[in-house]
């Protein structure tokens, strides 16, 4: 008895809502077409509240009250809710597969987006100073400027060997420019026993991890000395004792690789995680969805972290993904998440080194969005302003560079001068010169490398295939290129 | 898995449920919920999973709840599975176990009754096997499991009631070794899986009338053992392959090219491949039947062939 009454109470104080506005002097807005139209495209309830859409409802009715009422109805609704779930606990549950859940005689409709989007977790802000009454783990000098001088080695790397393509002395390169904060504070978050699975923008952390100029040089030259044995195009880097698996290019294959290797670990209770990255365009991949929803059901050690820089190749976010980005999917499987401004490096350190702690005492997967932008263009392969404005590349640029950002901090702590910053940019650009020298000069893989490691040991069509292709060589020797040894 | 605390099985119902055709019946009491995981409904997420456990340590067995649904996981079995191996130059192993029921079965609906084998020939660095009864099932489970590549191993549906007697003791077998089923002189069967049933029953009425065919079945489907069959073919001089792939594409199809590359010289007559017809499995019994090859064929293409 007492519950019917608060309720039709609640129901008159918003229906009072309602009506108050309605003495509006035009009553068309009542008989508006937009909100009894099954067809109008927005979530429409039963008292024909536009919800999800007010622009749509804006759109039709010709008068301003359309918001007003909009955001009278919406406190009306909160405070409904708060009854509705009040009165929800007092009433009977049901049992369903799944748990119990309360029940409901309204008939309401979850919005598909939420009034609000949801915050950035940002430490420093644009001029290098932390933000008052910010929360976030404390770096060392020592360790600020291990990242800051990585963050600097990582953006010369992808500038001359980016060059090195257009030159012709490598055939393919992608760059990281823009994501250097993503990149290095991540790893500088982790240890060297987590397991690293990476897309293909995330050089930065095997760079962390003690991969040289060299190694990464020789990879892109696809020499002898390559840790792939030159089978794989530039930029698809592996190396099992950093613990950072082979890039594969296929788009999101290694988020439910990644709940694997999680799995192994926890087989092994090992006090280590899982971290895999990936771009806003890999989650759309089936991969990302079903990877996501293992990782929660199997409460498997992993970080999800998604470099949402806005592009994939030329799509943006706005047709790649519907929803609040990509940190509101979490919740839909049951992961914690959160959202980081992915350029402020001291926010995505912080966030990085929280998520691995609870993925790893909790053992469960944590997702987090590192919001940032795409300055360079996909690939070499790519021109990017075909697509997007100059302006706004430059913008993100210059403005909203992660490394100049950091470099105020760390100069306002009194760590770094202009004349260290000349002289490391001085010393990567020379080692990275001599590096790539030496990859260029070195001997290729030989054709041997063609036929290995396809199988533990060569069964019987591989030999013969190679003992075809060697014979091929010797009848035409002047079509073998002179600098692959045989 | 007693063996190797490594082994872990990982598939849709397997834990508890015990797979779809008991494979895995009990294993999960012996050795709990997170060695014998039951995964949520996304094959191509779960190959995943087992490729990225494989990477990480462990030996996983995929079981995919009917062959077919292994489609689904064509991505990682062909990009990541069989590649990365190679593509990581060596550095990261993947000992992953594929496996599950394939083939016809009896009137399971076309999207039941696919032969995966056609489909994942090709793929560079995998290895494909098929066992056909109780024996190398066993040895060939075994010797996958061990393996360091990568291996597919095809049941079939209608073959896990089989009863035999086998030995206790552990044994592993080749899984690059055909077997000889029954030595002959005049033709060479070449079959794999249900169908070497269906040729021994042809076998039967083939020695009836005084033919005296040798039966191998192949049991690896990649790479094929060209020397036990090049053996009986520069004996026999006459191939039959009997085989449930389709025609279009199937093991049939490759290993004719095969034996005709390598054996050509040897043969008196031209391979006869026996297939499936090109067409979806139907559900009704008598097409069903009739889409699979019968032993009645098989005695015939043999009477034809040793003219």
């Amino acid at each position: 008895m007492a519950i019917w009454l608060r309720r039709s109470r609640s129901l008159a104080h918003y229906l009072k809502a309602e009506i108050g506005f309605w003495k509006v002097p035009n009553q068309r807005s009542f008989l508006n077409p937009c909100f009894f139209n099954p067809e109008n495209s927005s979530s429409t309830t039963l008292t024909g509240e536009n919800y999800g859409n007010p622009a749509s409802f804006l759109g039709n009715s010709p008068t301003l009250f359309g918001s007003r009422r909009f955001e009278s109805i919406k406190s009306g609704r909160e405070e409904l809710d708060l009854e509705y779930e009040n009165s929800g606990h007092q009433n009977q549950a049901m049992d369903f597969p799944g748990g119990r859940i309360s029940f409901t005689s309204e008939m309401k409709f979850i919005s598909e987006s939420p009034r609000e989007r949801i915050p950035c977790y940002r430490v420093l802000d644009y001029d290098g100073l932390p933000i008052m009454h910010s929360s976030f783990v404390e770096v060392s000098k020592e360790e600020a400027l291990k990242m800051f001088s990585s963050m600097v080695t990582l953006e010369t790397m992808d500038t001359i060997l980016y060059e090195a393509q257009r030159q012709g002395r490598i055939s393919f390169y992608l760059t990281s420019i823009g994501e250097e904060a993503i990149n290095i504070a991540t790893a500088a978050a982790l240890t060297p026993h987590d397991v690293v699975l990476p897309q293909y923008r995330e050089p930065g952390v095997l760079l962390w991890r003690g991969f040289t100029l060299q190694e990464f040089s020789n990879q892109c030259f696809g020499n002898k000395a390559d840790y792939g044995k030159g089978r794989q195009m530039p930029i698809h880097y592996g190396s099992n004792k950093h613990n950072y698996f082979t890039v594969s290019s296929t788009i999101a294959t290694q988020i439910p690789q990644a709940v694997g290797a999680a799995y192994s670990l926890k087989m092994d209770k090992k006090d280590a995680c899982v971290v895999t990255y990936f771009g806003d365009g890999g989650t759309s991949e089936g991969d990302f969805h079903a990877g996501l929803n293992f990782a929660a059901v199997m409460e498997a050690p992993v970080v999800y972290i998604c470099r949402n820089n806005g592009w994939a190749i030329s799509t943006p976010v706005s047709q790649q993904f519907r929803s609040d980005g990509v940190v509101v999917k979490g919740k839909a499987y049951g992961i914690q998440s959160i959202r980081v401004d992915g350029n402020d490096a001291l926010a995505v350190y912080s966030a990085t080194r929280a998520a691995r702690e609870m993925a790893i005492t909790e053992q469960k997967p944590i997702l987090i969005e590192m919001l940032t932008y795409r300055v360079g263009h996909h690939s070499t392969s790519d021109d990017s302003t075909k697509y997007r404005p100059v302006d706004e590349i430059e913008h993100w640029k210059t403005a909203r560079n992660p490394i100049s950002r950091f470099r105020k901090w760390v100069d306002k702590n009194g760590w770094w001068s202009d004349k260290d910053e000349s002289e490391l940019r001085v010393n990567v650009r020379k080692q990275l010169l001599q590096a790539i020298q030496v990859a260029e000069k070195a001997e290729k893989p030989p054709i041997s490398n063609l036929f290995t490691d396809v199988y533990e040991s060569l069964p019987s069509n591989l030999c013969e295939q190679e003992e075809l292709l060697r014979e091929s060589i010797k009848r035409h020797p002047q079509d073998y290129p002179s600098d692959v040894p045989v | 898995m007693e063996r190797d605390a490594r082994v872990c099985v990982m598939g849709e119902d397997v834990g508890h449920y015990g797979g779809s055709y008991k494979v895995t019946k009990d294993l999960a009491n012996k050795y709990g919920d997170l060695r014998v995981l039951d995964t949520p409904i996304a094959e191509n997420s779960f190959t995943g999973m087992a490729i990225g456990a494989a990477m990480t340590g462990l030996r996983p067995i995929v079981e995919g709840m009917n062959m077919g649904f292994l489609l689904l996981a064509f991505n990682q079995i062909s990009n990541n599975c069989g590649m990365l191996h190679y593509t990581s130059g060596g550095q990261f192993t993947i000992p992953v176990v594929i496996r599950g029921p394939g083939g016809v079965g009896r009137q399971l609906g076309a999207e039941h009754s696919q032969r995966l084998e056609s489909y994942f020939q090709s793929i560079p660095g995998i290895q494909m096997v098929a066992c056909s009864t109780p024996y190398n099932a066993k040895g060939l489970m075994k010797a996958a499991i061990r393996s360091e590549n990568p291996v597919i191993l095809f049941e079939h549906v209608l073959l896990y009631n089989l009863k035999e007697r086998i030995p206790d003791e552990e044994y592993v077998l080749n899984l690059e070794e055909a077997e000889m089923v029954r030595p002959g002189e005049h033709i060479t069967i070449l079959t794999y899986s249900r169908m070497r049933y269906h040729v021994m029953q042809a076998a039967k009425t083939l020695v009836n009338k005084g033919y005296d065919p040798e039966v191998i079945d192949i049991r690896s489907l990649k790479p094929f053992d060209l020397h036990t069959i090049g053996n009986s073919v520069k004996k026999t001089h006459r191939v039959l392959i009997v085989e449930e792939c389709m025609r279009t594409g199937g093991i049939g199809a490759s290993l004719t090219a095969a034996i005709n590359e390598y054996f050509h010289d040897y043969l008196d007559a031209p391979v006869v491949c026996l297939s499936s017809q090109d067409v979806p499995t139907p559900y009704a019994g008598t097409l069903e039947e009739w889409t699979v090859v019968q032993p009645t064929q098989i005695v015939t293409a043999v009477e034809q062939l040793c003219r």
